[in-house]
Protein backbone atom coordinates (compact mmCIF):
# COMPACT_ATOMS: atom_id res chain seq x y z
CA UNK A 1 0.00 0.00 0.00
CA UNK A 2 1.32 3.03 -0.43
CA UNK A 3 0.16 6.91 0.18
CA UNK A 4 0.65 9.65 -1.48
CA UNK A 5 -0.55 13.37 -2.57
CA UNK A 6 -1.28 14.07 -5.94
CA UNK A 7 0.65 15.66 -8.45
CA UNK A 8 -2.46 16.23 -11.61
CA UNK A 9 -2.29 16.66 -15.44
CA UNK A 10 -4.29 16.00 -18.20
CA UNK A 11 -3.46 14.42 -21.92
CA UNK A 12 -0.42 13.82 -23.59
CA UNK A 13 2.30 14.69 -21.07
CA UNK A 14 4.92 13.93 -23.81
CA UNK A 15 8.13 13.00 -23.36
CA UNK A 16 9.37 16.33 -24.79
CA UNK A 17 7.64 18.08 -21.54
CA UNK A 18 8.87 15.47 -19.05
CA UNK A 19 12.34 16.23 -20.34
CA UNK A 20 12.75 18.80 -22.19
CA UNK A 21 15.58 18.81 -25.14
CA UNK A 22 17.94 21.60 -23.41
CA UNK A 23 18.11 19.26 -20.47
CA UNK A 24 18.79 16.24 -22.00
CA UNK A 25 23.04 16.71 -22.41
CA UNK A 26 22.94 16.87 -18.70
CA UNK A 27 23.52 14.03 -16.50
CA UNK A 28 20.10 12.38 -14.53
CA UNK A 29 20.04 14.65 -11.60
CA UNK A 30 20.93 17.60 -13.33
CA UNK A 31 18.15 16.91 -16.02
CA UNK A 32 15.76 16.45 -13.44
CA UNK A 33 15.59 19.87 -12.39
CA UNK A 34 13.94 20.54 -15.26
CA UNK A 35 11.56 17.97 -15.33
CA UNK A 36 7.88 18.88 -16.67
CA UNK A 37 9.22 22.81 -16.31
CA UNK A 38 7.50 24.19 -19.45
CA UNK A 39 4.09 23.16 -18.23
CA UNK A 40 4.71 23.25 -14.58
CA UNK A 41 7.84 25.20 -13.08
CA UNK A 42 7.14 24.24 -9.83
CA UNK A 43 6.69 20.47 -10.35
CA UNK A 44 10.52 19.64 -10.33
CA UNK A 45 11.00 21.88 -7.13
CA UNK A 46 8.40 20.83 -5.30
CA UNK A 47 7.35 17.06 -5.45
CA UNK A 48 8.64 15.27 -2.70
CA UNK A 49 9.24 11.39 -2.31
CA UNK A 50 5.89 9.09 -2.36
CA UNK A 51 3.63 11.92 -4.46
CA UNK A 52 1.87 10.16 -6.68
CA UNK A 53 1.95 11.70 -10.61
CA UNK A 54 -1.88 11.53 -12.00
CA UNK A 55 -2.55 11.94 -15.63
CA UNK A 56 -5.28 11.70 -18.32
CA UNK A 57 -4.94 10.30 -21.58
CA UNK A 58 -2.11 9.05 -23.85
CA UNK A 59 0.44 9.24 -20.96
CA UNK A 60 4.23 10.01 -22.06
CA UNK A 61 3.57 9.86 -26.01
CA UNK A 62 6.57 10.72 -28.51
CA UNK A 63 10.27 9.85 -27.98
CA UNK A 64 11.47 7.22 -26.57
CA UNK A 65 13.90 8.47 -24.23
CA UNK A 66 14.24 6.93 -21.15
CA UNK A 67 15.17 10.20 -19.37
CA UNK A 68 11.76 10.81 -19.04
CA UNK A 69 11.16 8.03 -16.63
CA UNK A 70 14.76 8.22 -15.51
CA UNK A 71 13.85 11.92 -14.12
CA UNK A 72 11.08 11.23 -12.45
CA UNK A 73 12.23 8.41 -11.02
CA UNK A 74 15.17 10.78 -9.72
CA UNK A 75 12.81 12.86 -8.11
CA UNK A 76 11.33 10.09 -6.23
CA UNK A 77 7.95 9.05 -8.00
CA UNK A 78 7.33 5.37 -7.91
CA UNK A 79 3.85 5.04 -9.17
CA UNK A 80 2.47 6.61 -12.30
CA UNK A 81 -1.50 6.48 -12.79
CA UNK A 82 -3.00 7.28 -16.31
CA UNK A 83 -6.20 6.17 -18.27
CA UNK A 84 -3.72 5.19 -20.58
CA UNK A 85 0.01 5.11 -21.62
CA UNK A 86 1.92 5.49 -24.90
CA UNK A 87 3.73 2.20 -25.27
CA UNK A 88 7.56 3.05 -25.23
CA UNK A 89 6.82 5.06 -22.21
CA UNK A 90 5.06 2.42 -20.53
CA UNK A 91 7.13 -0.19 -21.43
CA UNK A 92 10.43 2.28 -19.87
CA UNK A 93 8.39 2.88 -16.86
CA UNK A 94 8.01 -0.96 -16.19
CA UNK A 95 11.54 -1.21 -16.79
CA UNK A 96 13.26 1.14 -14.93
CA UNK A 97 10.95 0.04 -11.62
CA UNK A 98 8.10 2.72 -12.09
CA UNK A 99 4.99 0.92 -11.49
CA UNK A 100 2.50 2.33 -14.63
CA UNK A 101 -0.78 1.95 -13.59
CA UNK A 102 -3.74 2.33 -15.85
CA UNK A 103 -6.84 3.77 -14.41
CA UNK A 104 -10.17 4.83 -16.61
CA UNK A 105 -10.76 7.15 -13.12
CA UNK A 106 -8.04 9.87 -13.38
CA UNK A 107 -10.35 12.79 -14.40
CA UNK A 108 -11.99 12.34 -10.97
CA UNK A 109 -8.46 12.55 -9.23
CA UNK A 110 -7.70 16.67 -8.42
CA UNK A 111 -4.23 18.22 -7.78
CA UNK A 112 -3.51 17.67 -3.59
CA UNK A 113 -5.91 14.63 -3.56
CA UNK A 114 -4.53 11.83 -0.81
CA UNK A 115 -4.73 8.60 -2.73
CA UNK A 116 -3.56 4.96 -1.14
CA UNK A 117 -3.02 3.05 -3.88
CA UNK A 118 -2.59 -1.02 -3.48
CA UNK A 119 -1.32 -1.65 -6.91
CA UNK A 120 -1.14 -5.20 -6.49
CA UNK A 121 -5.05 -5.63 -6.21
CA UNK A 122 -5.31 -2.43 -8.13
CA UNK A 123 -7.17 -0.63 -6.17
CA UNK A 124 -7.18 3.39 -5.33
CA UNK A 125 -8.54 5.02 -2.29
CA UNK A 126 -9.01 8.65 -2.82
CA UNK A 127 -9.15 9.71 1.04
CA UNK A 128 -9.87 13.09 -0.26
CA UNK A 129 -12.87 12.66 -1.70
CA UNK A 130 -13.95 9.45 -0.33
CA UNK A 131 -14.03 7.47 -3.78
CA UNK A 132 -12.78 4.30 -4.70
CA UNK A 133 -10.99 3.29 -8.06
CA UNK A 134 -10.34 -0.05 -9.42
CA UNK A 135 -6.90 -0.17 -12.40
CA UNK A 136 -6.47 -2.72 -15.05
CA UNK A 137 -4.88 -5.52 -13.39
CA UNK A 138 -1.07 -5.88 -14.46
CA UNK A 139 -0.10 -8.49 -16.87
CA UNK A 140 1.97 -11.37 -15.33
CA UNK A 141 4.56 -11.01 -17.28
CA UNK A 142 5.01 -7.51 -16.44
CA UNK A 143 4.28 -8.15 -12.54
CA UNK A 144 7.50 -10.48 -13.17
CA UNK A 145 9.49 -7.37 -14.06
CA UNK A 146 8.11 -5.12 -12.03
CA UNK A 147 8.46 -7.72 -8.40
CA UNK A 148 12.08 -7.35 -9.24
CA UNK A 149 12.22 -3.78 -9.15
CA UNK A 150 13.46 -3.41 -12.94
CA UNK A 151 13.99 -5.23 -15.92
CA UNK A 152 17.85 -4.92 -15.18
CA UNK A 153 17.48 -6.81 -11.78
CA UNK A 154 14.89 -9.50 -13.69
CA UNK A 155 17.34 -10.37 -16.85
CA UNK A 156 20.47 -10.31 -13.60
CA UNK A 157 18.21 -13.42 -12.18
CA UNK A 158 17.44 -14.69 -15.39
CA UNK A 159 21.30 -14.75 -16.62
CA UNK A 160 22.28 -16.60 -13.42
CA UNK A 161 19.18 -18.89 -13.60
CA UNK A 162 20.33 -20.40 -16.80
CA UNK B 1 -6.66 -17.81 -39.76
CA UNK B 2 -3.85 -15.66 -42.33
CA UNK B 3 -1.25 -13.73 -40.67
CA UNK B 4 -0.12 -10.13 -41.00
CA UNK B 5 3.32 -8.93 -42.39
CA UNK B 6 4.14 -8.38 -38.65
CA UNK B 7 2.63 -11.24 -36.89
CA UNK B 8 5.01 -13.29 -39.77
CA UNK B 9 8.08 -11.75 -38.95
CA UNK B 10 7.65 -11.83 -35.53
CA UNK B 11 6.68 -15.51 -35.43
CA UNK B 12 9.87 -16.15 -37.50
CA UNK B 13 12.04 -14.15 -35.27
CA UNK B 14 10.19 -16.33 -32.22
CA UNK B 15 10.54 -19.66 -33.64
CA UNK B 16 7.04 -20.27 -34.03
CA UNK B 17 5.03 -21.39 -37.12
CA UNK B 18 2.42 -19.15 -36.25
CA UNK B 19 1.05 -16.06 -33.90
CA UNK B 20 -1.03 -13.60 -34.18
CA UNK B 21 -2.18 -10.24 -32.16
CA UNK B 22 -1.71 -9.85 -28.71
CA UNK B 23 0.18 -13.11 -28.71
CA UNK B 24 3.51 -12.40 -25.91
CA UNK B 25 6.97 -13.60 -27.04
CA UNK B 26 10.30 -13.28 -26.80
CA UNK B 27 11.54 -12.41 -30.01
CA UNK B 28 15.46 -12.61 -31.29
CA UNK B 29 16.73 -9.58 -32.52
CA UNK B 30 18.16 -9.32 -35.90
CA UNK B 31 19.76 -5.83 -35.21
CA UNK B 32 20.35 -3.25 -32.53
CA UNK B 33 20.45 -0.02 -33.10
CA UNK B 34 21.56 2.95 -30.74
CA UNK B 35 22.45 6.89 -30.94
CA UNK B 36 24.33 9.30 -28.81
CA UNK B 37 21.37 10.82 -26.80
CA UNK B 38 19.69 7.84 -25.57
CA UNK B 39 22.61 5.16 -26.07
CA UNK B 40 25.21 4.00 -23.75
CA UNK B 41 25.95 6.80 -21.72
CA UNK B 42 21.49 6.36 -20.44
CA UNK B 43 21.77 3.98 -18.20
CA UNK B 44 23.62 0.93 -20.77
CA UNK B 45 26.96 1.21 -20.19
CA UNK B 46 26.28 1.26 -16.54
CA UNK B 47 23.52 -1.32 -17.04
CA UNK B 48 25.42 -4.14 -18.84
CA UNK B 49 28.42 -3.40 -15.94
CA UNK B 50 26.01 -4.03 -13.07
CA UNK B 51 24.52 -7.43 -15.29
CA UNK B 52 28.31 -8.56 -15.91
CA UNK B 53 27.08 -8.94 -19.33
CA UNK B 54 28.67 -8.57 -22.73
CA UNK B 55 27.14 -7.56 -26.36
CA UNK B 56 25.99 -10.39 -27.05
CA UNK B 57 26.66 -10.00 -30.80
CA UNK B 58 28.70 -6.53 -32.07
CA UNK B 59 28.23 -7.23 -35.47
CA UNK B 60 24.12 -7.22 -34.76
CA UNK B 61 24.54 -3.91 -33.30
CA UNK B 62 24.67 0.02 -34.69
CA UNK B 63 25.75 2.60 -33.00
CA UNK B 64 25.35 6.63 -34.75
CA UNK B 65 26.05 9.74 -33.07
CA UNK B 66 23.61 11.81 -34.48
CA UNK B 67 21.80 14.09 -32.41
CA UNK B 68 24.67 15.85 -30.93
CA UNK B 69 26.54 16.40 -34.42
CA UNK B 70 28.30 17.87 -34.82
CA UNK B 71 28.53 19.74 -30.95
CA UNK B 72 27.17 22.99 -29.77
CA UNK B 73 29.52 22.97 -26.66
CA UNK B 74 31.64 20.58 -24.25
CA UNK B 75 28.65 18.33 -22.75
CA UNK B 76 27.64 17.58 -26.14
CA UNK B 77 31.02 16.82 -27.54
CA UNK B 78 31.09 14.58 -24.38
CA UNK B 79 28.78 12.64 -25.10
CA UNK B 80 30.13 12.15 -28.74
CA UNK B 81 33.19 11.01 -27.26
CA UNK B 82 31.56 8.91 -24.68
CA UNK B 83 29.71 6.64 -27.77
CA UNK B 84 32.47 6.51 -29.62
CA UNK B 85 34.90 5.27 -27.38
CA UNK B 86 32.15 2.46 -26.02
CA UNK B 87 31.91 1.71 -29.61
CA UNK B 88 35.44 1.22 -29.92
CA UNK B 89 35.62 -0.68 -26.35
CA UNK B 90 32.33 -3.02 -27.20
CA UNK B 91 33.82 -3.85 -30.51
CA UNK B 92 31.07 -2.01 -32.55
CA UNK B 93 31.87 -1.98 -36.21
CA UNK B 94 29.31 0.04 -37.09
CA UNK B 95 29.82 2.97 -35.87
CA UNK B 96 28.99 6.07 -37.13
CA UNK B 97 29.33 9.65 -36.82
CA UNK B 98 28.67 13.01 -39.08
CA UNK B 99 26.69 10.17 -41.22
CA UNK B 100 23.21 11.88 -40.54
CA UNK B 101 20.21 11.17 -38.15
CA UNK B 102 20.20 7.39 -37.43
CA UNK B 103 16.99 5.85 -39.55
CA UNK B 104 18.35 7.44 -42.54
CA UNK B 105 21.45 6.05 -42.12
CA UNK B 106 20.47 2.24 -40.87
CA UNK B 107 18.36 2.65 -44.48
CA UNK B 108 21.43 4.05 -46.39
CA UNK B 109 23.90 1.28 -45.31
CA UNK B 110 21.48 -1.64 -45.80
CA UNK B 111 20.77 -2.36 -42.05
CA UNK B 112 17.59 -2.79 -41.96
CA UNK B 113 16.19 -5.60 -44.24
CA UNK B 114 12.78 -7.70 -45.04
CA UNK B 115 11.53 -9.37 -42.75
CA UNK B 116 14.19 -8.90 -39.73
CA UNK B 117 13.17 -7.63 -36.56
CA UNK B 118 15.26 -4.34 -35.59
CA UNK B 119 15.21 -2.42 -32.50
CA UNK B 120 16.55 0.91 -31.64
CA UNK B 121 16.88 3.81 -28.95
CA UNK B 122 14.79 6.21 -30.99
CA UNK B 123 11.22 6.27 -31.68
CA UNK B 124 11.51 6.72 -35.45
CA UNK B 125 12.79 3.30 -35.49
CA UNK B 126 9.19 2.60 -36.87
CA UNK B 127 11.17 3.95 -40.20
CA UNK B 128 12.26 0.30 -41.56
CA UNK B 129 9.03 -0.81 -42.18
CA UNK B 130 9.06 0.63 -45.34
CA UNK B 131 11.17 -2.00 -46.61
CA UNK B 132 8.72 -4.88 -44.66
CA UNK B 133 11.20 -4.53 -41.93
CA UNK B 134 9.49 -5.26 -38.03
CA UNK B 135 11.29 -2.46 -36.44
CA UNK B 136 10.63 -0.38 -33.20
CA UNK B 137 11.82 2.28 -30.85
CA UNK B 138 12.35 0.87 -27.38
CA UNK B 139 14.17 2.77 -24.33
CA UNK B 140 17.55 2.50 -23.36
CA UNK B 141 16.93 -0.18 -20.27
CA UNK B 142 15.30 -2.03 -22.43
CA UNK B 143 18.41 -1.81 -24.97
CA UNK B 144 20.72 -3.02 -21.74
CA UNK B 145 18.80 -6.13 -21.82
CA UNK B 146 18.69 -6.74 -25.67
CA UNK B 147 22.76 -6.30 -25.84
CA UNK B 148 22.99 -8.62 -22.57
CA UNK B 149 20.83 -11.57 -24.60
CA UNK B 150 19.61 -10.45 -27.94
CA UNK B 151 16.28 -10.58 -27.42
CA UNK B 152 13.12 -8.94 -25.99
CA UNK B 153 9.41 -9.85 -25.05
CA UNK B 154 6.92 -8.34 -27.43
CA UNK B 155 3.40 -8.62 -27.60
CA UNK B 156 2.27 -9.39 -31.12
CA UNK B 157 0.60 -5.99 -32.83
CA UNK B 158 -2.80 -5.75 -33.81
CA UNK B 159 -3.16 -4.03 -37.08
CA UNK B 160 -4.58 -1.10 -38.70
CA UNK B 161 -4.79 -1.29 -42.50
CA UNK B 162 -4.70 1.78 -43.77
CA UNK B 163 -5.95 1.84 -47.87
CA UNK B 164 -4.59 4.79 -49.87
CA UNK B 165 -5.91 4.55 -53.28
CA UNK B 166 -6.02 7.02 -56.39
CA UNK B 167 -3.02 9.50 -58.02
CA UNK B 168 -1.67 11.94 -55.68
CA UNK B 169 -2.35 15.51 -56.56
CA UNK B 170 0.39 17.55 -57.60
CA UNK B 171 2.08 19.37 -54.95
CA UNK B 172 0.94 17.15 -52.44
CA UNK B 173 3.19 14.40 -51.04
CA UNK B 174 3.46 11.44 -48.37
CA UNK B 175 4.13 13.50 -45.80
CA UNK B 176 0.02 15.25 -46.46
CA UNK B 177 -0.99 11.47 -46.66
CA UNK B 178 1.26 10.84 -43.16
CA UNK B 179 -0.76 13.90 -41.23
CA UNK B 180 -3.99 13.08 -42.68
CA UNK B 181 -3.97 9.47 -41.28
CA UNK B 182 -2.42 10.57 -38.13
CA UNK B 183 -5.37 13.03 -38.31
CA UNK B 184 -7.49 10.20 -38.41
CA UNK B 185 -6.20 8.22 -35.96
CA UNK B 186 -5.11 10.56 -33.39
CA UNK B 187 -1.92 10.59 -31.60
CA UNK B 188 -2.90 7.56 -29.77
CA UNK B 189 -5.10 5.64 -32.40
CA UNK B 190 -2.74 3.66 -32.99
CA UNK B 191 -1.30 2.58 -29.56
CA UNK B 192 0.15 -0.80 -29.50
CA UNK B 193 -0.68 -1.78 -33.09
CA UNK B 194 0.85 -1.87 -36.32
CA UNK B 195 0.09 0.74 -39.65
CA UNK B 196 0.18 -1.49 -42.57
CA UNK B 197 0.02 0.82 -45.25
CA UNK B 198 -1.11 -0.37 -48.72
CA UNK B 199 -3.36 0.53 -51.86
CA UNK B 200 -2.61 1.85 -55.23
CA UNK B 201 -1.54 4.95 -53.93
CA UNK B 202 1.30 3.69 -51.94
CA UNK B 203 2.43 0.92 -54.47
CA UNK B 204 3.40 3.34 -56.88
CA UNK B 205 5.37 5.65 -53.86
CA UNK B 206 9.00 5.68 -54.39
CA UNK B 207 10.93 4.65 -51.10
CA UNK B 208 12.02 7.89 -49.88
CA UNK B 209 8.31 8.60 -49.84
CA UNK B 210 7.28 5.46 -48.11
CA UNK B 211 9.97 6.24 -45.80
CA UNK B 212 7.98 8.95 -44.47
CA UNK B 213 5.16 6.96 -43.65
CA UNK B 214 6.45 4.35 -41.84
CA UNK B 215 8.62 6.89 -40.19
CA UNK B 216 5.52 9.08 -38.44
CA UNK B 217 3.29 5.94 -37.40
CA UNK B 218 5.00 6.25 -33.94
CA UNK B 219 3.13 9.74 -34.03
CA UNK B 220 -0.56 7.79 -34.12
CA UNK B 221 1.53 5.74 -31.23
CA UNK B 222 1.99 2.49 -33.64
CA UNK B 223 4.38 0.17 -32.26
CA UNK B 224 4.99 -0.56 -35.77
CA UNK B 225 4.21 1.23 -39.66
CA UNK B 226 4.48 -1.26 -42.31
CA UNK B 227 4.32 -1.72 -46.03
CA UNK B 228 4.49 -5.19 -48.10
CA UNK B 229 7.47 -6.23 -50.37
CA UNK B 230 6.49 -5.35 -53.60
CA UNK B 231 8.58 -4.19 -57.02
CA UNK B 232 9.51 -1.22 -55.71
CA UNK B 233 10.96 -2.72 -52.09
CA UNK B 234 12.48 -5.34 -55.00
CA UNK B 235 14.21 -2.74 -57.15
CA UNK B 236 15.36 -0.60 -53.94
CA UNK B 237 16.88 -3.36 -52.54
CA UNK B 238 18.73 -4.50 -55.98
CA UNK B 239 20.19 -1.36 -56.88
CA UNK B 240 21.29 -0.07 -53.29
CA UNK B 241 22.65 -3.18 -52.21
CA UNK B 242 22.52 -5.64 -55.14
CA UNK B 243 19.82 -7.64 -53.08
CA UNK B 244 17.69 -9.72 -55.67
CA UNK B 245 15.73 -12.18 -53.22
CA UNK B 246 12.36 -12.12 -52.87
CA UNK B 247 10.61 -11.22 -49.68
CA UNK B 248 7.23 -11.33 -50.38
CA UNK B 249 6.31 -14.37 -48.35
CA UNK B 250 6.55 -12.01 -45.44
CA UNK B 251 3.56 -10.18 -46.89
CA UNK B 252 0.12 -10.33 -45.21
CA UNK B 253 -2.16 -13.29 -46.12
CA UNK B 254 -5.75 -12.30 -47.88
CA UNK B 255 -7.18 -13.58 -45.28
CA UNK B 256 -4.94 -11.93 -42.59
CA UNK B 257 -7.08 -10.49 -39.58
CA UNK B 258 -7.24 -6.69 -39.01
CA UNK B 259 -8.38 -4.77 -36.43
CA UNK B 260 -9.71 -1.80 -38.31
CA UNK B 261 -9.74 -1.06 -42.10
CA UNK B 262 -9.32 2.86 -43.24
CA UNK B 263 -9.75 4.14 -46.67
CA UNK B 264 -8.54 7.43 -48.13
CA UNK B 265 -8.94 8.56 -51.41
CA UNK B 266 -5.65 10.45 -52.62
CA UNK B 267 -7.37 12.45 -55.38
CA UNK B 268 -9.15 14.35 -52.61
CA UNK B 269 -6.21 15.25 -50.79
CA UNK B 270 -4.79 18.79 -50.15
CA UNK B 271 -1.58 20.08 -48.32
CA UNK B 272 -2.07 19.42 -44.64
CA UNK B 273 -0.85 21.25 -41.78
CA UNK B 274 -0.18 20.29 -38.06
CA UNK B 275 -0.70 23.16 -36.20
CA UNK B 276 0.76 23.41 -32.39
CA UNK B 277 1.27 21.60 -30.56
CA UNK B 278 -0.01 18.20 -31.51
CA UNK B 279 0.89 16.28 -34.04
CA UNK B 280 -2.77 15.34 -34.71
CA UNK B 281 -3.70 18.77 -34.72
CA UNK B 282 -4.15 18.77 -38.37
CA UNK B 283 -6.03 20.63 -41.11
CA UNK B 284 -6.26 21.33 -44.55
CA UNK B 285 -3.91 24.16 -45.68
CA UNK B 286 -6.97 26.44 -46.93
CA UNK B 287 -8.78 26.17 -43.21
CA UNK B 288 -5.57 27.37 -41.64
CA UNK B 289 -5.62 31.19 -40.77
CA UNK B 290 -2.39 33.29 -42.30
CA UNK B 291 1.10 32.59 -40.13
CA UNK B 292 3.85 34.69 -40.32
CA UNK B 293 6.90 32.87 -40.02
CA UNK B 294 10.00 33.47 -38.83
CA UNK B 295 11.90 30.02 -39.64
CA UNK B 296 11.73 27.23 -42.54
CA UNK B 297 13.55 24.32 -42.16
CA UNK B 298 13.64 21.48 -44.43
CA UNK B 299 15.72 18.52 -43.11
CA UNK B 300 15.54 15.00 -40.63
CA UNK B 301 14.60 11.52 -40.83
CA UNK B 302 11.06 12.56 -42.00
CA UNK B 303 11.20 15.20 -44.37
CA UNK B 304 14.89 15.55 -45.55
CA UNK B 305 15.39 12.96 -48.13
CA UNK B 306 16.72 13.05 -51.63
CA UNK B 307 13.15 13.53 -52.94
CA UNK B 308 12.36 16.14 -50.41
CA UNK B 309 15.04 18.23 -51.12
CA UNK B 310 14.81 17.89 -54.94
CA UNK B 311 10.86 18.96 -54.95
CA UNK B 312 12.09 21.92 -52.78
CA UNK B 313 14.65 22.52 -55.34
CA UNK B 314 12.08 22.33 -58.21
CA UNK B 315 9.97 25.14 -56.75
CA UNK B 316 12.55 27.86 -55.10
CA UNK B 317 14.51 26.93 -58.54
CA UNK B 318 15.36 30.55 -60.06
CA UNK B 319 13.60 32.60 -57.01
CA UNK B 320 14.79 34.33 -53.67
CA UNK B 321 13.45 33.37 -50.44
CA UNK B 322 11.48 36.01 -48.33
CA UNK B 323 14.37 38.34 -46.91
CA UNK B 324 12.83 38.45 -43.51
CA UNK B 325 13.13 34.71 -42.77
CA UNK B 326 15.69 32.17 -42.08
CA UNK B 327 15.69 28.71 -44.07
CA UNK B 328 17.22 26.23 -43.02
CA UNK B 329 18.18 22.64 -45.22
CA UNK B 330 19.75 19.51 -43.44
CA UNK B 331 20.25 16.56 -45.67
CA UNK B 332 18.76 13.58 -43.86
CA UNK B 333 21.95 11.18 -44.35
CA UNK B 334 25.77 12.17 -45.65
CA UNK B 335 24.70 10.29 -48.65
CA UNK B 336 21.93 12.65 -49.69
CA UNK B 337 23.77 15.14 -48.80
CA UNK B 338 26.85 14.03 -51.51
CA UNK B 339 23.80 13.15 -54.29
CA UNK B 340 22.03 16.14 -53.47
CA UNK B 341 25.35 17.87 -54.37
CA UNK B 342 26.18 15.81 -57.33
CA UNK B 343 22.78 16.86 -58.80
CA UNK B 344 23.10 20.40 -58.41
CA UNK B 345 20.34 20.72 -55.42
CA UNK B 346 22.60 22.28 -52.82
CA UNK B 347 23.29 24.77 -55.22
CA UNK B 348 20.02 25.71 -56.57
CA UNK B 349 18.55 26.16 -53.07
CA UNK B 350 21.49 28.02 -51.71
CA UNK B 351 21.19 30.20 -54.89
CA UNK B 352 17.45 30.72 -53.59
CA UNK B 353 19.23 31.99 -50.22
CA UNK B 354 18.82 28.55 -47.87
CA UNK B 355 21.46 27.65 -45.30
CA UNK B 356 22.94 24.44 -45.99
CA UNK B 357 23.66 22.43 -42.98
CA UNK B 358 25.29 19.21 -42.54
CA UNK B 359 23.31 16.12 -42.04
CA UNK B 360 22.31 15.75 -38.60
CA UNK B 361 19.27 15.81 -35.74
CA UNK B 362 19.58 18.91 -34.18
CA UNK B 363 16.96 21.70 -34.94
CA UNK B 364 14.60 19.06 -35.10
CA UNK B 365 14.73 18.18 -31.58
CA UNK B 366 15.56 21.54 -30.45
CA UNK B 367 19.11 20.56 -29.23
CA UNK B 368 21.55 23.00 -31.76
CA UNK B 369 21.69 23.79 -35.35
CA UNK B 370 18.97 25.98 -35.35
CA UNK B 371 16.48 26.60 -32.53
CA UNK B 372 13.68 28.79 -32.39
CA UNK B 373 13.26 31.59 -29.81
CA UNK B 374 10.35 33.52 -27.64
CA UNK B 375 7.16 33.43 -29.64
CA UNK B 376 9.02 32.25 -32.96
CA UNK B 377 7.00 30.13 -35.71
CA UNK B 378 9.04 27.69 -37.16
CA UNK B 379 7.05 26.01 -40.68
CA UNK B 380 9.25 22.29 -40.56
CA UNK B 381 9.41 19.07 -42.62
CA UNK B 382 9.92 17.16 -39.02
CA UNK B 383 8.05 14.95 -37.28
CA UNK B 384 6.84 16.66 -33.93
CA UNK B 385 5.70 20.06 -33.09
CA UNK B 386 4.98 19.46 -29.01
CA UNK B 387 5.31 22.21 -26.69
CA UNK B 388 9.58 23.52 -26.86
CA UNK B 389 10.18 20.67 -28.91
CA UNK B 390 12.49 23.08 -31.67
CA UNK B 391 13.43 25.80 -28.99
CA UNK B 392 11.22 28.10 -26.54
CA UNK B 393 8.46 27.24 -24.59
CA UNK B 394 6.65 30.18 -26.13
CA UNK B 395 7.17 29.10 -29.95
CA UNK B 396 5.32 27.20 -32.17
CA UNK B 397 5.90 24.73 -34.59
CA UNK B 398 3.97 23.65 -38.04
CA UNK B 399 4.54 20.57 -39.62
CA UNK B 400 4.47 20.15 -43.52
CA UNK B 401 5.31 18.77 -46.52
CA UNK B 402 8.61 20.01 -48.36
CA UNK B 403 6.66 21.89 -50.76
CA UNK B 404 4.66 23.76 -48.35
CA UNK B 405 7.77 24.21 -46.61
CA UNK B 406 9.38 25.70 -49.81
CA UNK B 407 6.67 27.88 -50.72
CA UNK B 408 6.48 29.33 -47.47
CA UNK B 409 10.03 29.78 -47.78
CA UNK B 410 9.22 32.23 -50.70
CA UNK B 411 7.01 34.13 -48.77
CA UNK B 412 7.55 34.47 -45.05
CA UNK B 413 4.11 33.24 -44.74
CA UNK B 414 2.66 29.69 -44.42
CA UNK B 415 1.85 29.24 -47.84
CA UNK B 416 -0.59 26.35 -49.87
CA UNK B 417 2.44 24.95 -52.21
CA UNK B 418 -0.59 24.76 -55.37
CA UNK B 419 -0.08 28.74 -55.40
CA UNK B 420 2.95 28.60 -57.63
CA UNK B 421 1.83 26.22 -59.79
CA UNK B 422 2.51 27.70 -63.24
CA UNK B 423 -1.45 29.67 -64.30
CA UNK B 424 -2.32 29.84 -60.65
Amino acid sequence: MERGKVWKYKDNINTDIITPPESMELDIQGAAKYCMNNLDPTFASGFQKGDLLVCEHNMGSGSSRETAPLCLRELGVRIVIAMDYARIFYRNCINVGIIALECPNTDKISKDDILEVDYRSGVIKNVTTGETYMCNPIPDHIFAIVEQGGLIPYITNKLENA
Amino acid sequence: MGMTISEKILAKAAGRETLHADDIVWVNIDKAMMDDILGPRVEIADNLKKMGAKVWDPDKVVIISDHYTPPANIKQANIVKFTREWAAENGIRAYYEFAGPCHQVMMDKGHALPGTVVVATDSHTTTYGAVACFSTGIGSTEMSGVLATGQTWMKVPQTIHINWNGTLPKFVMAKDISLRTIKELGHAGATYKAMEYTGDTIRSMIMDERMCLTNMAVEAGAKAGMIGFDRITAGYLKEKFGITEDFSQYNSDPDAVFCRELDFQAEALVPQVACPHEVDNVFDITDVDDVQVDQVYIGSCTGGRYNDLKAAAELLRGKCVDSRIRVLVSPASKDIYNQCMRDGILETLSDAGCTILGSTCGACLGVHSGNIGDQEVCVSTTNRNFLGRMGSKSSGVYLTSPLTAAATALTGRLTDPREMMEGA
